[in-house]
């Protein structure tokens, strides 16, 4: 299983992809505009997801001096 | 044009599950690059034009952009070039480089044949935008609120650690004075405040 951060954030981005591509291929079936308005809605949940997400592994990677996802284990939950 | 189609969503598929199984970030991210100009490809196909520019200008130009400013800054360090000259090798271009080409050879087969490409508009970018204005308005508004969230979490996240050295004791050392260019400004100010002080008193006795 891939443990680092960068790759879970890439892979973030796949799934995302996959789910707009998914909203406008039925879009495109059912000839709607909403499946195109919902994948402009999911860009911009992503780009949002992105910034706040790579600010949060430049963090961790100051505190923690690695990528690994099993570093940042303080709180034990 | 379903052939076309197939054949980018082959590249999309292959060039996702070489991203998914590569070790380094930079050789993942070309891949994920290409990935996503095949994605492009598909919208493309699929009748959704505008889909394609957002996907190519915001996934592939910007939020790449930003992994690989990122990758590029966690590796910095003595040996952060030999490490550079370990992964930029020009063996590893080859993969992302046939499938953009492919890309490429599907791009100016789909611009000779104009006439199927501007009839195969499903829905237009018109029709989009009168959605997303019209019973979208109030996603439009929280899409934007989000933004404005995610740009101040971002700046927090990122601005938190310049804190750190300003508590240091060498704040007010004459080097840290001239480094930043206050020296000659503040001593005018210094001059001029005890300048109206000594003149101040000796009109109250």
């Amino acid at each position: 299983m891939r443990r680092n951060l960068i790759f879970i954030l890439m892979s973030i981005e796949v799934m995302l992809n996959a789910a707009g591509l998914a909203f406008v291929v039925a879009g495109s079936r059912w000839m709607q505009p909403d499946g195109q308005v919902m994948f402009i809605f999911i860009l911009a949940m992503a780009a949002a997801e992105v910034a706040v997400g790579l600010a949060l592994v430049l963090r961790l990677y100051h505190v923690h001096g690695s990528l690994d996802a099993d570093a940042a284990s303080e709180m034990r939950g | 044009m379903p052939s076309l189609f197939y054949m980018a969503a082959a590249i999309a598929v292959f060039s996702t599950l070489m991203m998914l199984t590569r070790l380094n970030a930079v050789h993942a991210l070309l891949y994920l690059i290409v990935s996503l100009l095949a994605v492009a490809v598909v919208f493309y196909s699929l009748g959704a034009p505008f889909i394609a520019a957002l996907e190519i200008i915001i996934y592939a130009g910007a939020i790449m952009v930003l992994f690989v400013f990122v990758v590029m800054l966690l590796n910095l360090g003595e040996r952060a070039t030999e490490l550079e000259r370990s992964w930029v090798r020009p063996r590893m271009y080859v993969g992302p480089a046939i499938l953009a080409a492919l890309l490429l050879a599907e791009m100016v087969i789909m611009l000779l044949q104009t006439h199927v490409a501007a009839h195969s508009i499903a829905v237009g970018p018109k029709e989009v935008g009168t959605a997303l204005y019209g019973p979208y308005l109030i996603g439009v508004e929280l899409a934007s609120m989000l933004l404005l969230g995610a740009l101040v979490g971002a700046y927090h996240l990122g601005a938190g650690k310049r804190e750190a050295p300003s508590e240091g004791s060498h704040a007010d050392t004459y080097e840290s004075r001239t480094v930043a260019g206050g020296d000659l400004i503040r001593a005018g100010t210094d001059r001029t405040v005890g300048a109206a002080q000594s003149d101040f008193h000796p009109d109250v006795h």
